[in-house]
């Protein structure tokens, strides 16, 4: 008799179809969220921040309560939502340009104030959905639509290492940088997320989780390529890794 | 009889499964669907599929609906 090893979490709505490109990682990544609220059983009692971007489609394809933010607003959404209804599981799912350029405030002071929510942030060192343009992690020397002659320092400045400056702030209890590019990291990714969403269910603070994600169609690449891109390059500037958890400081 | 269950209409034909099989049972099937995307089949002839689920983890639109082991 054979086992079900893997089934399409039960989360997702009926019928769904997912509206990204081929090959983009934001389908794993909303796949690894539904199975982690399944596992920690919280469909029922979870609240999802929508933010801008292709990562705004969450809501169409998870069958959760969620609530639309501003650009960039998505965590001070949240916070709300958290100050209001304590009980709830609260948490957003944005990309690069939205948390880290123009939700940086709101992001760096929710860490900062401790708050009890969770945060998912993808990665991808672009502004997919506006058609690859500069976003604030464009690495050095890439080419963007707005920066056709690659990103150059004197002009453009260094890019921001999210997980990082996050695992700063003395509200974090935990931050952590996790890559899609092999089935291997995938699994930790998913153990990344649980580990983030465990902390706000424990009361211990700011979760977050930065996710190096591939867009093969701003960067011209085929699905396989933009994963080799991830685990060569990006990974190298972006490096993967838990930056910050107190949960193992208190053990 | 380790198996894996493929929903053709919300392929997209990026064939990362294809890469990622460790046995190479999934292929380009000459079917078409809704987006006109080649998509890919499931063909396990001698019994070969392990059920390790590498493809289902790798697909990014989930159109490996299940995957059976044993």
């Amino acid at each position: 008799m054979a086992t079900q090893v893997f089934k399409v979490p039960d989360t997702f709505r009926k019928d769904f179809k997912y509206t990204f490109c081929p090959g983009c990682d934001h389908g794993v990544a909303i796949r690894l969220v539904a199975e982690v609220l399944e596992e920690l059983g919280l469909q029922e009692n979870a609240i999802i921040a929508a933010a801008i971007g292709c990562s705004v489609t969450i809501y169409d394809f998870l069958n959760i309560d969620a609530l639309e933010a501003p650009h960039g607003r998505a965590i001070a959404e949240a916070t709300g939502i958290k100050r209001a209804r304590p009980d709830k599981f609260v948490f957003t799912y944005q990309g690069d340009g939205d948390f880290a350029s123009i939700g940086l405030a709101e992001s760096i002071h929710a860490a900062l104030r401790g708050e009890k929510i969770s945060a998912i942030c993808i990665n991808n060192t672009t502004y997919g959905m506006t058609g690859g343009q500069l976003g604030p992690t464009t690495m050095l020397g890439q080419v963007t639509t707005t920066s056709p002659t690659g990103r150059n320092v004197e002009y453009y400045g260094y890019p921001i290492k999210i997980a990082e400056h996050i695992a700063l702030c003395d509200g974090t209890a935990f931050s952590a940088r996790v890559s899609l590019d092999s089935v291997a990291n995938i699994k930790k990714a998913k153990q990344a997320i649980k580990k983030a969403f465990e902390v706000q269910l424990k009361g211990l603070g700011f979760g977050f989780v930065e996710i190096l994600s591939g867009c093969p169609t701003n960067w011209r690449m085929t699905p396989e390529q933009s994963h080799e891109h991830v685990r060569n390059e990006m990974s190298a500037i972006f490096k993967p890794g838990i930056y910050k958890d107190i949960t193992a400081e208190i053990k | 009889m380790s198996h894996i269950v493929i929903n053709g209409d919300r392929c997209k034909a990026c064939y990362l499964c294809i890469k990622e099989c460790p046995k190479k049972l999934i292929r380009v099937s000459e079917k078409t669907n809704s987006l006109g995307n080649h998509v890919v089949e499931f063909c396990d002839e001698n019994n070969e599929c392990l059920g390790c689920a590498m493809c289902a983890t790798r697909c990014p639109d989930l159109a490996i609906t299940e995957v059976y082991r044993g």
